[in-house]
């Protein structure tokens, strides 16, 4: 598999998926995408990454454990519901805030976080067991 | 009540959870010091609850609480009256001297810090117990003193013994604990009450009910096993293998007597029936009988003591169950004397132990030099333990004999156990205080001295609070039994107690006799051990070691369960999960005979047919692929017609989900085969090949039932219209799926990723422990990943 062509491809063809990834993310509020589509992008890319030039580049590219990715998503995800305690309304009321910026009106809200934290969990998860299941040597 | 008075109860309770935080910090700044101003709160509480005295013996009772789970109708409440006041005072008054011994015990202990924490922890459960209202909270509590007490008896976890009683106490009284729990359930649906105070007024109501005799035995459940009742009765003296500390606290003065506590306060609404008059006394006595004999035998101290806690509780049991009034009072008074003569006892035990190196009474002897304090809390508290004036102990024997003596029915058989039993617990009591310090210099493993202040101000204090309550008798009679006898009973009564007998009748006379007796069991002490050592050889079997064979037995049990269920060969798993499934399906829609009858084809398009016959074409090449991969990547192709079905049919999300699930699903699937060294071909002999056939045709022909089936209903619209009327509007998202993922349904998804990092981590561990298990788990990653998407599928 590993041939000179998809080695070559690998790197950048990963890096543009990880791209589309959020791009998919961040779109998912109003057209088709979301967190879990683009976590499974995300976990293709570091597939590929992995099986183009081996598992431990994709583990110093990505620094931490993708474990940690997923648990840093988890946390996230928990974490978005308690906003809303502060104003007194129910967990996981959904609070949105529209900032200025360079011009623009950005919405941010509980539900985009709460989604990036999906994201991360598959990514995490789903990117943990393909590497690990590309890790011949440490059998 | 005033304010004060309630809030301040729930600061009272929650003061020993707040110091269980602060102990290990407090112990790493001041190492065994901190045991000082963390002796200041149970102190502080104790003070909280003497100052209510006044009120509680007047009459008063108070229920402070608040909503818990208002839904369930479970409130925080508590109910202080005579009974819990008395409680709550022994529990923060021993729990100070506790601490403060704890300080001196485990000086210089690593886990000093934890060990106070777990104290706090359980002094905190114990209070809430006996001063819970709500049946609920006094459950959670009930349990809570389990769990404390298990955590405490394994503090030192590095020994199998103390693992294996940790264990079994946890057991035993956790499994009373589920019993009690039935039995609440059962009082609140005959009395519909959820409150300790509202039950106990509910008069004749459950005596009446037919259901009576299964709460009493429910309730009996859970008192005989936490108070050691026999034959529950064998957890205890294991349970000495936790530190001294400990055994003075839990396993003597306090959380074995949640039991008697229960009986005594359900003893308005329970006792005096036949059945409950006949139960407690025969076991309460037995038990007595059994404790006394089994502690003769003994050598070890905390042995000693151990088996005549277990006697003491039985005695309790007994006069509790006699459900006379005088026998009553000797209940309570007994109740006092025991809390303060065994807790100190324990201690003086434990200071022997710890300076000297041993605690086994045939290797210890003249140490009233070396530790003349010690020595002399010994032997007050001794005094109190064998019934001899003036202590409280004399009075509480005076008044049960009295009590048991005038009562009818049954009496000479309980006199005459109160006394054989009375009469070794006299025996006990001068060896545990007299053998160690009289006779000649043993030499002993340390080179023994007086113990420092922290390890001697328990027995002091405590045995000379004996003393003084006895002195003091009148205010103690006015103050502590009456209100506490007033709550067994149940109606408003006087106790008049006085140290010196007012007339001298058939109670002083059988203290005599106990006396006597006693110390002639004591002079042949030697001769009656090796005695009842020999009965005990010649039985040869106890609850203890029944205990092991039940739990060998269950450990058996489930290895069999196991070995049979789990075989280890993939092939059943997926044919029986295979099987049940389509069984699932089948069965259900045969016997309601819901099968679609009509089958209406729709009209499709060329370019649908064609994806459709993509998917058909992907089928037939996994039936006829030669190899594994083959199978697996023309499995692929099938998902992949069937993603284009959903973006044809309008549902983009999904088909962009099945998309990426069918990829990484290949590739998983590809990965593992690479790693799990299969024959490239498959093999399976002809029958295998035609019997899963059959069940996959079985399968599939009841899903595709199902499905024309659920799309042959109407369309119920109402989800799908909210959810396109407020997507939008409420939610700021035009994407409705997302909007139901991230927004509507967020905490269905929070739950559902979680179940993935779950997942993932499993699989995680199997490829790293077992390299050659992976194969299942990567399989189940893709059922999980499909289920995923399915659970989207059914959202839209």
């Amino acid at each position: 598999m590993r041939t000179v062509i998809f080695r070559t491809i690998a790197p950048y063809l990963a890096a543009l998926m990880v791209l589309f990834s959020v791009f998919v993310l961040l779109r998912g509020h109003n057209e088709p995408g979301g967190g879990f589509i683009g976590g499974l992008i995300a976990a293709s890319a570091l597939a590929i990454y992995g099986i183009a030039c081996g598992v431990a580049a994709v583990r110093r590219a990505i620094t931490l454990h993708p474990m940690s990715l997923s648990a840093a998503g988890l946390l996230m995800a928990a974490l978005s519901g308690l906003v809303s305690l502060f104003t007194g309304q129910p967990f996981m009321t959904s609070q949105w805030w529209y900032v200025r910026l360079f011009g623009v009106e950005v919405p941010l809200s509980t539900p985009m976080i709460f989604d990036i934290g999906v994201y991360l969990v598959v990514v995490g998860s789903i990117g943990s067991i393909a590497l690990a299941l590309e890790e011949r040597e440490s059998d | 009540m005033s304010l004060i008075g309630s809030e301040a109860t729930f600061i009272a309770v929650l003061a020993p959870f707040a110091a269980a935080i602060v102990a290990p910090t407090l112990t790493r700044l001041l190492a065994h010091n901190a045991a000082w101003p963390l002796a200041l709160v149970p102190a502080a509480i104790f003070l909280f609850f003497a100052g209510l005295v006044p009120e509680v013996a007047g009459g008063a009772s108070f229920t402070p609480a608040v909503d818990w789970a208002p839904a369930y109708g479970v409130t925080f409440s508590f109910f202080v009256d005579g009974l819990s006041t008395l409680f709550a005072l022994l529990i923060s008054g021993i729990g100070t001297f506790i601490i403060l011994y704890s300080g001196g015990y485990l000086k210089g202990h690593p886990q000093q810090g934890r060990f106070f924490s777990f104290m706090f922890l359980f002094m905190g459960a114990m209070l809430g117990l006996v001063l819970g209202n709500d049946l609920i909270t006094l459950f959670i509590f009930w349990e809570l003193t389990s769990i404390t007490s298990f955590l405490l008896i394994g503090f030192d976890h590095l020994r199998a013994a103390s693992r294996r009683a940790a264990i079994q106490a946890l057991v035993v009284t956790g499994g009373g604990g589920l019993s009690l729990l039935a039995g609440f359930l059962v009082i609140m649906a005959v009395t519909g009450e959820a409150n300790m105070s509202a039950v106990l007024a509910s008069g004749d109501t459950l005596r009446d009910s037919g259901l009576y005799a299964l709460v009493l035995a429910l309730v009996l459940g859970g008192a005989f096993t936490k108070s050691a009742q026999f034959p529950f009765h064998f957890w205890l003296p294991n349970a000495m293998e936790a530190p001294t500390p400990v055994s003075a606290f839990l396993h003597s003065a306090t959380m074995v007597k949640a039991g008697v506590y229960l009986l005594m306060r359900m003893h308005p609404v329970l006792g005096d029936t036949a059945l409950w008059t006949t139960i407690l006394p025969v076991f309460g006595g037995a038990t007595l009988l059994v404790g006394t004999i089994l502690a003769v035998r003994q050598t070890d101290l905390k042995l000693m003591l151990a088996y005549t806690t277990v006697a003491s509780l039985g005695l309790l049991v007994m006069l509790t169950g006699t459900s006379w009034e005088k026998a009553i009072e000797g209940a309570a008074l007994y109740l006092l004397a025991h809390s303060l003569f065994k807790g100190a006892l324990f201690m003086v035990a434990g200071t022997i132990d710890h300076e000297a190196g041993t605690r086994d009474i045939t290797r210890l002897g003249g140490l009233r030099k070396a530790m003349p304090i010690t020595f002399a809390a010994a032997c007050l508290a001794a005094l109190s333990m064998s019934g001899l004036p003036p202590f409280v102990g004399f009075i509480a024997k005076e008044y049960l004999y009295t009590g048991i003596w005038g009562g009818a029915g049954a009496n000479y058989a309980l006199t005459a156990t109160a006394v054989l039993g009375n009469a070794l617990m006299l025996v006990i009591a001068a060896a545990v205080a007299l053998k160690p310090f009289l006779g000649p210099k043993v030499e002993t493993p340390k080179h023994a001295h007086e113990g420092p202040v922290l390890l001697y101000a328990g027995p002091v204090v405590l045995s000379l609070v004996g003393l003084a309550s006895a002195l003091l008798a009148h205010d103690t009679g006015v103050l502590v039994i009456g209100p506490v006898v007033s709550s067994i009973l149940g109606v408003p009564s006087a106790v008049d107690v006085h140290l010196v007998p007012t007339h001298i009748g058939a109670a002083l006379y059988l203290s005599l006799g106990t006396i006597a007796l006693g110390v002639v069991l004591f002079l042949r002490l030697d001769a009656l051990r090796a005695g009842t050592a020999r009965l005990l050889t010649a039985i040869g079997w106890g609850p203890d070691k029944g205990f092991d064979q039940v739990i060998a037995g269950i450990v058996s049990f489930s290895a069999w369960v196991t070995r049979t269920v789990q075989g280890g060969r993939m092939e059943v798993y997926m044919t029986m999960t295979f099987l049940i499934t389509a069984a699932a399906i089948l069965v259900p829609m045969t016997v309601a005979g819901t099968w679609p009858t009509g089958f209406a084809m729709p009209d499709f398009r060329f370019y649908e047919w064609g994806v459709l016959a993509i998917a058909a074409a992907g089928l037939v090449a996994v039936l006829i692929a030669r190899t594994r991969l083959t199978a697996i990547v023309s499995l692929g192709i099938q998902g992949f017609a069937v993603a284009l079905i959903f973006m044809l049919f309008g549902a983009p999300d999904l088909s962009f989900t099945q998309f990426m699930v069918e990829t990484l699903s290949v590739v998983i699937l590809a990965l593992v085969m690479t790693r799990l060294n299969l024959q490239p071909r498959d093999h399976r002999p002809m029958a295998a090949r035609l019997c899963h056939s059959v069940i996959a045709l079985a399968i599939g022909a009841g899903f595709a039932g199902l499905l024309i089936q659920i799309t042959s209903a109407p369309f119920d619209r109402r989800l799908s219209d909210f959810f396109e009327a407020y997507s939008r509007t409420i939610a700021h998202g035009r994407n409705i799926v997302n909007v139901i993922l991230v927004d509507f349904r967020g905490f269905d998804t929070l739950g559902e990723i979680a179940v993935v990092m779950v997942t993932g981590l499993c699989v995680l561990a199997l490829i790293r422990v077992r390299p050659k298990r992976s194969a299942e788990e990567a399989l189940d990653l893709a059922a999980g990943g499909d289920a995923l998407r399915k659970r989207e599928e059914a959202r839209v």
